[in-house]
């Protein structure tokens, strides 16, 4: 009798399941770092991803049907990311907007590719994410390529004749800009002076802080994150030392500010144009402000990436990520942060970087063309 | 010459703070006889007792620097010590008689646990303070405008380390406390009959170790400008490294260490390279522990007959 029991049980909670998956919904997904140090641009992520959804279903779904949205939390970590993509694609899962940190986009994009998933990143910038030939993924934001491009236009256009050094922090991403922007200045026939490398963590440069001031460094360019890009600048101030430091997107977060103090003032870095500034943009941003949020860094980014796939999606008339993706690369697209096209490999066409410059009171704005 | 002379003061400032640290272990080390691996995180537990006890401060309105960082410093102390305290009692006294590898194995486990603690209570970021000690000297001018600059921060972290150094080996060599250490650290059974007090003299073994712990984290605090919850893994790391090549059980030893360790990294960086000052600094521990196994000033254990 107690069996006959449990088989009932057992009969009621599988068409529980099967009712839920004959509703005949559409089930994407967010994945990103929702928690651990970089859970600031996992929750930008998932408040895109969600006003996104909240959106198109409030437009009458994706190819007739609703659209459900699933949360995966990587924590920026390499592992656990590709545990989430297994589990991710193998619920079926068509699309995924993730994930944030380059070294956990990577090892996704493979399970995703094996369990038949698309993968549009809002935010990892990586050359390595779309250089593997990978059938399944593409960005919406820039490459490092491009941002080293960017800052050594720069550095030639102003630092021409004078001293440059370039260190980086031997990280993914640290390393890989410090490399594209020394290539694109010595293309261009501009030597640096030193280039050295550090290990992310350091707290103590001053050793190395000496050697800029030995060989008169008038910019110093630092491919790593802003902890040890803020204790540069702090011990090159202790010194003496009025060098300027240039680094790339990861400066891009108030606490660099807070680490340097008023010495911040004139750090330059490159960062896409502010997104929340674009017409485009104007309608969403609004109706973040109505919900008290911020729409800041990566969250606009999440939303296009999800435009990018349901305006592909609806013109092909399948969810089929194969399909879906030969469209994404084929077409240009309405988005948030403008029109969007793809090349083959999965990055956008249009170069996306421009320099920012900190001033004393801890804000950043964009340098003008003219150079100020 | 005056690259060399920067690159000297470099060296001294972050050598100082490792044989701050390194004094610690080897204070522990020489009356117990085992490595507490947790003494690095009791180091990040000052400097974040520091922050925090400024802050509050500040928000009080107080705004005399060296008042604040005279009652900072001695809050520090005190709470870290009672961290210290804690940790010896929970974690090592009741496995003192047990075999030797288990104590250490708990220092391990404690290690974890002050360093996940603080990850939780305190959050995952770095804490930065904005410049609070600023300003210095300028040494000398160079013709080719090199500045050999020496700012106030450094000359308070090398005076705290040469007046505490100076303060506990007179401790240990003529107070009735340092005459206990002394007699725990030859024979404990033997110090006991004689009316030592064992348990009391480690206690305060591992109090005096936290609060010299604290001053370092106050001044990692104030020379770097920020703290956060993994930095006692790297420094104690580096600072335990210091603590053997000086001699594991001397105070001047460990002392010697740090200064050696910091010059050895600093002046790798400053004429090779800096990817590999690690590396260097390693190098030369494995080549001293090679010819001198008890580090550069240690005693030869004797084992009794």
């Amino acid at each position: 009798m107690k069996s006959l029991k449990l088989i009932g049980l057992a009969l009621g909670a599988s068409l529980a399941l099967s009712a839920s998956a004959f509703a005949q919904d559409i089930t994407i997904a967010v994945a990103g770092p929702m928690t651990g140090s970089e859970s600031a641009f996992g929750r930008q992520m998932k408040n895109g991803a969600e006003q996104a959804v909240a959106d198109f279903n409030a437009a009458g779904g994706v190819l007739g049907k609703k659209l459900k949205l699933e949360v995966g939390d990587d924590a920026c970590d390499p592992k656990q990311a590709r545990s989430i993509a297994e589990k991710l694609s193998g619920a079926r899962i068509p699309f995924v907007a993730g994930h944030f940190c380059s070294s956990s986009s990577i090892p996704a994009s493979e399970a995703y590719a094996d369990g038949n998933t698309l993968q549009i990143t809002p935010a990892s910038t990586n050359p390595l994410f779309t250089e593997r030939k990978l059938w399944n993924v593409a960005r919406v934001c820039g490459r490092d390529d491009q941002q080293g491009l960017v800052a050594a236009e720069y550095i030639i256009k102003y630092f021409k004749g004078k001293n440059v050094a370039i260190l980086n922090d031997k990280t993914t991403y640290g390393k890989g800009l410090a490399d594209e922007t020394k290539k694109a200045l010595n293309k261009a026939g501009f030597q640096e002076k030193l280039f050295e490398s550090y290990n992310k963590g350091d707290k103590d440069f001053n050793s190395i802080v000496s050697r800029l001031k030995r060989d008169n460094i008038d910019l110093v360019y630092v491919g790593g994150y802003h902890q040890e890009a803020g204790l540069i600048l702090r011990q090159m101030r202790d010194q003496g030392l009025q060098t300027i430091l240039m680094a790339g997107d990861a400066l891009n977060d108030k606490e660099f500010a807070t680490i340097t103090g008023p010495a911040a003032e004139g750090t330059l870095f490159t960062f896409g144009p502010d997104p929340r500034n674009k017409p485009t943009a104007k309608a969403i941003v609004e109706k973040f402000k109505a919900k008290n949020i911020d729409p800041e860094g990566y969250t606009l980014y999440t939303y296009a990436a999800m435009q990018v796939w349901s305006q592909a999606a609806a013109k092909v008339g399948s969810t089929d990520p194969k399909k879906v993706m030969d469209a994404i690369k084929a077409g240009e697209w309405d988005t948030v942060l403008g029109k969007m096209a793809f090349d083959a490999k999965g990055d956008i066409k249009a170069i996306d970087y421009v320099v920012y410059k900190w001033d004393a009171k801890g804000n950043y704005t964009e340098v003008n063309p003219k150079g100020s | 010459m005056d690259y060399f002379a920067q690159q000297l003061i470099n060296g001294l400032v972050l050598g100082s703070i490792y044989g701050l640290i390194a004094i610690g272990y080897t204070m522990v080390y020489g009356i117990v006889g085992m490595i507490n691996f947790a003494h690095g995180d009791i180091f990040m537990i000052g400097g974040f007792i520091a922050l925090i006890s400024f802050l509050v401060l500040v928000s009080f309105g107080l705004t005399a620097i060296p008042l604040v960082l005279f009652v900072v410093l001695l809050v520090s102390m005190a709470i870290t010590a009672l961290y210290g305290w804690t940790v010896e009692r929970i974690a090592y006294r009741p496995l003192r008689h047990s075999f030797r590898l288990a104590p250490m194995l708990s220092a391990i486990g404690m290690s974890f646990v002050l360093t996940n603690f603080s990850q939780v209570a305190q959050g995952a970021r770095v804490k930065p303070v904005p410049p609070i000690i600023t300003g210095g000297y300028t040494l000398h001018e160079g013709p080719a405008g090199f500045v050999v600059q020496l700012s106030n921060i450094q000359i308070i972290v090398v005076l705290a380390t040469v007046v505490l150094l100076a303060l506990f080996t007179w401790l240990v060599s003529s107070t009735r406390l340092g005459r206990d250490m002394r007699a725990c650290e030859q024979d404990q059974t033997m110090a006991a009959l004689l009316g030592v007090d064992v348990d009391r003299t480690i206690s305060m073994t591992f109090v005096i170790g936290a609060a010299l712990a604290a001053v370092a984290g106050m001044m990692y605090l104030l020379y770097y400008g920020l703290v956060d919850f993994f930095m006692g893994f790297v420094a104690g790391i580096k600072a335990f490294t210091a603590a053997v090549l000086g001699g594991i059980g001397s105070l001047p030893g460990a002392m010697l260490g740090g200064l050696a360790i910091g010059l050895i990294e600093t002046f790798w960086s400053a004429y090779f390279s800096v990817e590999y000052k690690d590396v260097a600094a390693f190098s030369i521990l494995i080549v001293v522990l090679i010819f001198l196994p008890t580090g550069l000033l240690g005693r030869p254990e004797v084992e009794k007959v």
